[in-house]
């Protein structure tokens, strides 16, 4: 509907001039065998987590290159051990989404289309935020948690994790709602309307799909957290997926086949959105970084 | 006018006040305790005597901060080269329009969009040195056994190299996206002045995508200075230290050995480092932050 309209700025969207002509079939389909190389050298590594993950459980010295004997032992066993840690990861990547939106969209608005002073304030703290190393911000939380109650707690997690999510939301939606015309949202309040009504009338539907972006985004950079996950707890209460991975392989293990099983459940958003919402995901990766 | 002026500032102040309270607060408060006794006694007892420079004397003087800052370096300059002049390959690939080409480049983007902790666990097992698959294929090819993370000489290698391949999607799509706002016309007027193949890219190409090659390398020096995940996951810093760096060491400090104060000067250190290359990154952005 409104995407046709406004499209999101997208490598894919840009390509209206033509591309040089290549001569001849034959080259084309050359380029493509190549194209498919370097991407089975790319992801060799994701296929051969699938392949470890289905193997027998146990030491293998030799492990084989198909999975030709596919068992699920490892996927039983790695259910076992992480269910809870995955609950705890879904509930505070969704936690962080809900946050990250809220407090972003109205700053992104802000940013894109009011000239008030404190506008470039914000973005310059924007910016700045993004050189502030993590565990700077891991090493103050933790004495603040601390006394505040937060360590190995759900809602700490989500705050912290957003951190990755807030940021990077504020600037893809500014960069989107930048493009809002603002004749549209000047008619809007000439027919009485007020800036919250015009915000959440007219720009929130046009501007919806830079918010499934900045929430996908914010979903998988939290889901991701490995930074606080790994110093905002202490105990086994509450323990996102990453770092049930990191004591896997922390600790000697033999049972490869079970930590292979739980990285690829580790990986199942990922995989899911660069299938299911190529087109956010491609917004994403271009739009954030570089405005 | 000016109701309508503060109205608008409130779209600011939830914003605003997260990133004062999780990138402001966590900046100054660990300032503050770099200059303390901040141990876990201070958790008991609430008290972090003053100690002046003791902290800053005590990182700096330390071997260990010569070994992690070269290591830092190395680790920064090594990501950074490989990432950008594979990505920028890619891309340069990808232009070319052949079949399956947007499909094999959105697929490309996988190791991006894995957590980090799941890449350093497959690679992890890919590079045991016993069992690995890596080096079950050189074995194959008469390679011996390449101690990959075992070896305080290989390790660093190891760990750039993966680092490398973690970096390259989100070069190649950036770059990618730089190409594709080239104008086609100005290869056309090339080539009849004869500028193509290598003439075309250093006379055209080259010059019409330095603004985005400058943003992608300072962002991936930002970036890759504070990186914390692959390396725990890979090595811990080990062996001997070899893969240690200002980031993972400052964690050492501050979550293994609870001497948060050494632990806060040594992030400290790690934000000047940052900051330095911030202010080549807003020079660069001083543009959107004047819109």
């Amino acid at each position: 509907m409104t995407d046709t309209a406004l499209p999101l700025r997208r490598p894919s969207g840009r390509g209206a001039t033509p591309k040089p002509r290549l001569r001849g079939n034959g080259k084309k389909y050359l380029l493509t065998a190549v194209g498919v190389l370097i991407l089975a050298v790319m992801l060799f590594p994701v296929y051969w987590m699938i392949n470890i993950s289905l193997q027998p459980a146990g030491p293998a010295i030799e492990a084989a290159w198909f999975p030709i004997h596919a068992q699920f032992n490892g996927y039983v066993q790695a259910f076992q051990d992480q269910a809870g840690n995955l609950v705890t990861s879904l509930l505070v990547a969704l936690g962080s989404v809900i946050i990250s939106l809220v407090i972003a969209t109205p700053a992104a608005y802000a940013l894109a289309q009011f000239k008030v002073r404190g506008v470039n304030a914000l973005l310059f703290g924007i910016l700045i935020s993004q050189m502030i190393p993590g565990i700077v911000v891991a090493n103050a939380l933790y004495a603040a948690y601390n006394d505040l109650g937060l360590l190995n707690s759900i809602p700490g997690l989500i705050l912290a994790d957003s951190t990755a999510g807030i940021p990077f939301a504020i600037l893809i939606m500014r960069a989107f709602m930048l493009n809002i015309p603002t004749s549209i949202i000047e008619a809007a309040k000439v027919d009485g309307a007020g800036n919250f009504r015009a915000f959440r009338s007219i720009v929130l539907p046009i501007s919806v799909n830079s918010l499934i972006t900045a929430g996908l985004f914010t979903f998988l950079f939290t889901w991701s957290d490995f930074l606080f996950a790994l110093t905002l707890t202490t105990t086994q209460d509450v323990q996102p997926i990453t770092l049930g991975i990191y004591q896997y392989i922390g600790t000697f293990t033999s049972d490869w086949s079970t930590v292979m099983a739980a990285a690829v459940m580790a990986s199942i958003p990922a995989i899911v959105l660069l299938l299911a919402a190529q087109k956010f995901i491609a917004a994403g990766a271009t739009g954030g970084a570089v405005k | 006018m000016k109701l309508e002026r503060l109205f608008q500032l409130l779209f600011l102040v939830p914003a605003a006040v997260y990133l004062l309270l999780f990138f402001g607060f966590p900046v100054v408060k660990n300032v503050i305790m770099s200059f303390q006794a901040y141990t876990t006694t201070t958790f008991y007892t609430g008290e972090a005597p003053w100690v002046g420079l003791q902290n800053y004397v005590k990182v700096l003087g330390s071997q260990l901060f010569g070994t992690a800052l070269l290591n830092t370096a190395l680790f920064t300059i090594g990501s950074i080269v490989g990432q950008f002049a594979i990505g920028l390959l890619f891309a340069l690939f990808f232009r070319r329009n052949f079949p399956l080409s947007g499909v094999l480049r959105s697929l490309l983007l996988l190791p991006w969009l894995l957590p980090l902790i799941v890449s350093s666990a497959v690679w992890k097992w890919i590079l045991d040195q016993d069992s690995g698959v890596l080096n079950q294929f050189l074995g194959g090819v008469g390679i011996g056994p390449v101690p990959w993370l075992t070896s305080p000489s290989v390790a660093l290698i190891t760990v750039i190299l993966v680092n490398i391949w973690i970096g390259i999607p989100f070069n190649t799509t950036i770059l990618y996206g730089g190409l594709q706002d080239i104008p086609e016309e100005l290869y056309e007027a090339g080539s009849l002045d004869g500028a193509t193949g290598w003439k075309a890219f250093r006379h055209i190409t080259w010059p019409m995508l330095r603004p985005v090659v400058s943003v992608v390398l300072v962002l991936g020096v930002v970036y890759t200075v504070k990186v914390l995940d692959i390396i725990l996951g890979l090595t811990n810093g080990g062996p001997a230290n070899a893969t240690q760096t200002i980031a993972t060491q400052s964690y050492d400090l501050s979550f293994k050995q609870f001497d948060f104060g050494s632990g806060a000067a040594l992030s400290n250190i790690l934000i000047v480092i940052s900051a330095l290359f911030a202010i080549v990154y807003l020079r660069l952005n001083r543009k959107a932050v004047d819109d």
